[in-house]
């Protein structure tokens, strides 16, 4: 991290450590992160509140923009992944949608540029509560017997359960919640520091520090840098649908076994 | 076996924080090669499936991104892990 030495003294760290405003030391300590998780809750509350007041049949305005959102994924998430019966489950996909995405549009957003979502423990606590609720309705669902049933899938020979049950049992009630946090963590952090160095290589050209030449070459990271603003929105959007439906898939792999 | 239990345990002496640095790099394009062979067949399977079948498009698109999404999670996996070590 030789390139960020200068301007940020402790690595890598001084783009997500943020000072605490209140509460030092006690478990409400309150910095940015959590200020923006809050943000993004509120904004969600606003739309599909102020969305739902005045019902008019054809809607209009922000009754538009919270019916076209819900419905968007009750139609690419819910029916497609779990069946006629996900629309019971399309207020809780919503949520955690709009929540997601909210939080890791503000990236890119200039006043605040910095995404919630790049702190480990709101992606943690969002996959283990993924993983309890499919852990759940496995058992509701499917008996006392889920996580036996789960890890013989059907239509294995007899002798291969040696080998098949261990992968099942760590792939499924391990390895997913793990990875669905840290898809999301990873992306995030990525795309913060690689917004960073373009921005930081941008700002040193500009400086002067060897002749008039060095600003012939501000375009290049300038170009990369505008580049980077549209993947990350694009990556924004895609790691909010890629949360959403997986956890879609899962709840539905414990509602109906696959076949 | 005793020269490899030696090596490693003097390398923890001896392994400057550079080449910690320029090791951890290594490692992420190393892990960085298998998650892109497997994007760029992933996508090529599903342009070929969607060229064939126009009305599947969409279905096979949404399951284009959820394979994605399972492939590039390694490739960020491996960028994490240059930041814990």
């Amino acid at each position: 991290m030789i390139v960020l030495a200068e301007l940020f003294p402790r690595g890598v760290n001084e783009l997500f450590d943020w000072p605490v405003i209140f509460g030092k030391d006690t478990i409400i300590a309150f910095n940015k992160t959590a200020f923006m998780a809050l943000v993004s809750t509120a904004i969600c509350i606003g739309i599909f509140f102020v969305g739902s007041r005045k019902r008019r049949l054809v809607p209009v305005g922000i009754q538009n923009v919270a019916e076209t959102g819900y419905e968007a994924v009750e139609k690419n998430i819910s029916v497609e992944v779990m069946g006629a019966e996900g629309t019971k489950w399309t207020p809780f996909l919503a949520t955690l949608f709009f929540f997601i995405f909210f939080m890791n549009i503000f990236e890119v957003i200039p006043p605040i540029q910095f995404p919630a979502t790049s702190r480990f423990a709101i992606p943690l606590y969002l996959a283990l509560q993924t993983w309890v609720i499919f852990i759940i309705v496995g058992f509701v669902k499917q008996g006392p017997f889920y996580i036996f049933k789960a890890i013989t899938p059907p239509g294995v020979p007899k002798f291969l359960y040696l080998l098949v049950i261990p992968i099942e049992l760590v792939s499924i009630f391990l390895i997913r919640p793990f990875s669905l946090a840290v898809r999301l963590f990873a992306n995030m952090v990525a795309g913060h520091v690689l917004l960073t160095v373009f921005a930081v290589m941008c700002w040193e050209l500009s400086k002067m520090n060897s002749g008039t030449y060095q600003l012939a070459f501000i375009p290049l990271p300038f170009f990369g840098l505008m580049a980077m603003v549209g993947f990350e929105i694009l990556v924004a959007l895609l790691q909010a649908y890629i949360f959403t439906i997986l956890t879609a898939v899962y709840v539905g792999e414990a509602i109906h076994p696959e076949h | 076996m005793h020269f490899l239990m030696t090596l490693a345990a003097l390398s923890g002496q001896f392994v400057s924080d550079d080449l910690k640095s320029g090791l951890a790099a290594v490692g992420y394009g190393l892990a960085a090669i298998g998650p892109g062979a497997g994007i760029g067949i992933l996508v090529g399977q599903s342009v070929q499936a969607m060229a064939r079948q126009p009305e599947m498009a969409g279905q096979v698109r949404t399951t284009m991104f959820l394979g994605i999404a399972f492939a590039e999670a390694l490739a960020l996996i491996g960028f994490v892990v240059i930041f814990i070590a």
